[in-house]
């Protein structure tokens, strides 16, 4: 399959254009079959994909066959495998969930869906640095149009803030560009890796701005801390499925710091090496304190998941600056573990909202739920997952975490406190819990229940916590080995051609 | 001589569209976003850099320029376009949805906002 690596950004973009054509675009069940199928699709070529990049090449794909440098290039290795097949797990479930009616309350939801991917999975696959811009740009876009999703209020002024966010970033990430290419004349990753290596000192200084730059929007991407105001409320106006489908967009940003800081400002004869470490470390404790804080402090279910959003990425981005070869393992396993439940809870949090009438997802006391014990015990499960607690997976993830810190000064600071903030995500968790399904009123409960494919759904994403347990040693070893092999310097490949 | 104008159109263009941005109101923040794309498509241009008289087209010089920044603009240029389009479209529908032009959506005005 020499073609694999573009199949996962080939996939959508055909869905999504046949998707706006005549069969398709005026009947939505028609498309919500066609564009299901295409997902199936595209989880089987991604998990063929995992399995293939499994035996350890890194896959050069040569667009229109251009040698390297010069023509744009996809790299399958592990890291991006692994991640494009996350993206395509979280695609399907949130599609299952939208079936519900969800995508109804909108023009356009499945071709933007299948928009998003297919950006998603370019950044995720490319080899360049501006072909990474031009991805970011279409997952954008069509994130603009999925965030306004059935209109509103909230969702109007969470849309502005985002857009607005991310247009400047686009200029920051153009600039650091521009600044790259005139110092080193190349965009290909691979190639910049080699050239900073013998930069001329005159030059450094410049390259340095760059990556500034570049660590300011892919910062912006993750929402660390003094760039994460957007997200709380973008997150949770946005409708349930897309809000899901959100909870990998941050990773993405997490991603781009482990390759471009990874694979191009580190090395040791780099002059960059280690470049923007220390910021990123107290960035991440920082934005891990801080989210937690807002974890408590949150008055909706919706927001203090978004808020559990931000301690995912304070505990990714502060493990990630430690920078060896168990942290960055340890950062691919906890990515796993919380995207998948961030999109559990979010979709849950809509199913339990649905059921509490006005109040909604409001932390106040309302009507009793129709089904307390199928959602309770969802929600318990899904809380102790995101928590960390033993036997799921969020206790093995954070346990790797914590054991990455190898200093004694490292240490300290972590553990502190990444515990600190799980002591109050559990004690928020612990009173939204009893809120939401014991503090009523003497109103009836309703009579909607939750739809059949929204609980597969969620049941589906939570059981990848066990999941996640179960094979944990299997998937731990995967980590590892795309921790290596992120770390062992990509080699111009001018062979293997296609 | 020309880094110069050069350095300096940049510069302006950019310090103009921060400033911009940094104003309260949507249409002002557009047109910032706008005057920073266009220090950044110029910024894009030099990159590849800055000399007179070398041939665009193979055959025609005996030098030529570097062809890789003016496509790299050419794409900045049309994404730039295509974004600044939409954000229009979504000022308006914000103006028309939140009843003002405030980029936070409230007028400043905190009985107003209350309801």
């Amino acid at each position: 399959m020499q073609h694999l690596p573009i199949l996962p950004i080939l996939i959508p973009l055909l869905t999504a254009a046949l998707l706006l054509l005549p069969p398709f675009q005026t009947m939505l069940s028609r498309q919500r079959w066609f564009s299901g199928a295409s997902l199936l699709l595209l989880v089987l070529v991604s998990a063929f994909g995992l399995y293939e990049s499994a035996f350890g090449a890194t896959n050069f794909y040569l667009l229109g066959n251009w040698p390297q440098p010069f023509g744009i290039v996809l790299v399958h290795d592990r890291l991006a495998a692994m991640f494009v097949l996350l993206t395509a797990v979280l695609a399907l479930a949130a599609w299952l969930f939208s079936i519900g009616g969800e995508d109804g309350l909108g023009a356009f939801y499945h071709p933007l869906l299948h928009f998003l991917l297919m950006g998603i999975n370019g950044a995720f696959l490319t080899g360049d640095l501006f072909n990474l811009f031009v991805f970011f740009e279409v997952l954008l876009i069509s994130s603009y149009g999925l965030l306004m999703h059935s209109g509103g209020k909230a969702r109007a002024r969470a849309g502005l803030h985002y857009v607005l966010m991310n247009l400047a970033g686009s200029a920051v990430f153009l600039l650091a560009l521009a600044l790259l290419y005139a110092a080193l004349g190349t965009l290909n990753i691979a190639d910049m890796a080699q050239k900073i290596s013998q930069l001329e000192p005159s030059q450094v200084p410049l390259v340095k701005a760059a990556a500034g730059m570049l660590l300011l929007v892919f910062g912006l991407k993750a929402a660390v801390l003094p760039l994460h105001f957007w997200l709380p409320s973008a997150y949770s106006a946005a409708t349930p499925a897309v809000a899901a489908m959100f909870a990998v967009m941050t990773k993405i940003g997490v991603y781009c710091l482990l390759r471009v800081f990874g694979t191009l400002f580190a090395g040791y004869d780099n002059p960059l090496a280690d470049f923007g470490q220390q910021m990123l470390w107290l960035a991440g404790l920082a934005t891990l304190l801080l989210a937690a804080m807002g974890v408590v402090a949150a008055q909706s279910l919706k927001k203090l998941i978004a808020y559990l959003v931000l301690v995912s990425v304070g505990s990714l981005i502060s493990v990630l600056a430690i920078g060896t070869v168990p942290a960055v393992a340890a950062v691919l396993y906890y990515c796993l573990h919380s995207t998948l439940i961030a999109a559990a809870l979010f979709l849950l949090a809509d199913l339990i909202a649905k059921q509490r009438g006005t109040v909604a997802d409001r932390l106040v006391s309302g009507r009793p739920l129709q089904q307390p014990v199928l959602l309770g015990s969802l929600f318990i499960l899904a809380a102790l997952a995101v928590v960390g607690m033993p036997p799921l997976s969020g206790f093995v993830g954070k346990i790797w975490l914590l054991q990455a810190a190898t200093d004694a000064s490292d240490k300290i600071a972590l553990w502190s406190v990444v515990l600190l903030s799980s002591l109050l995500v559990l004690i928020a968790l612990t009173r939204a819990g009893s809120t939401l399904f014991w503090r009523l009123n003497k109103q009836q409960a309703g009579t909607e229940r939750c739809g059949r494919a929204q609980l597969v759904a969620v049941f589906s994403l939570l059981l990848s916590s066990p999941l996640l347990v179960i094979f944990g040693d299997a998937v731990m070893q995967f980590c590892l080995l795309a921790a290596q092999q992120l770390h062992t310097p990509l080699l111009l490949s001018t062979t293997g051609g296609h | 001589m020309m880094e110069l104008v050069m350095s300096i159109v940049i510069g302006v263009l950019t310090a103009c569209g921060v400033l911009m941005m940094l104003r309260a109101r949507t249409f002002a923040v557009m047109l910032g976003l706008t005057m920073l794309s266009y220090a950044v498509n110029l910024f894009i241009f030099v990159s590849g850099g800055l000399t007179a008289g070398k041939g665009a087209v193979l055959g025609r010089s005996d030098i030529y320029s570097d062809p890789l920044p003016q496509a790299l603009v050419l794409t900045a240029i049309v994404i730039g376009f295509a974004m600044t389009a939409f954000l229009v479209i979504l000022a308006i529908r914000a103006r028309a949805d939140l009843g003002n032009d405030h980029v936070d959506g409230n007028s400043g005005n905190a009985q107003e906002d209350s309801d």
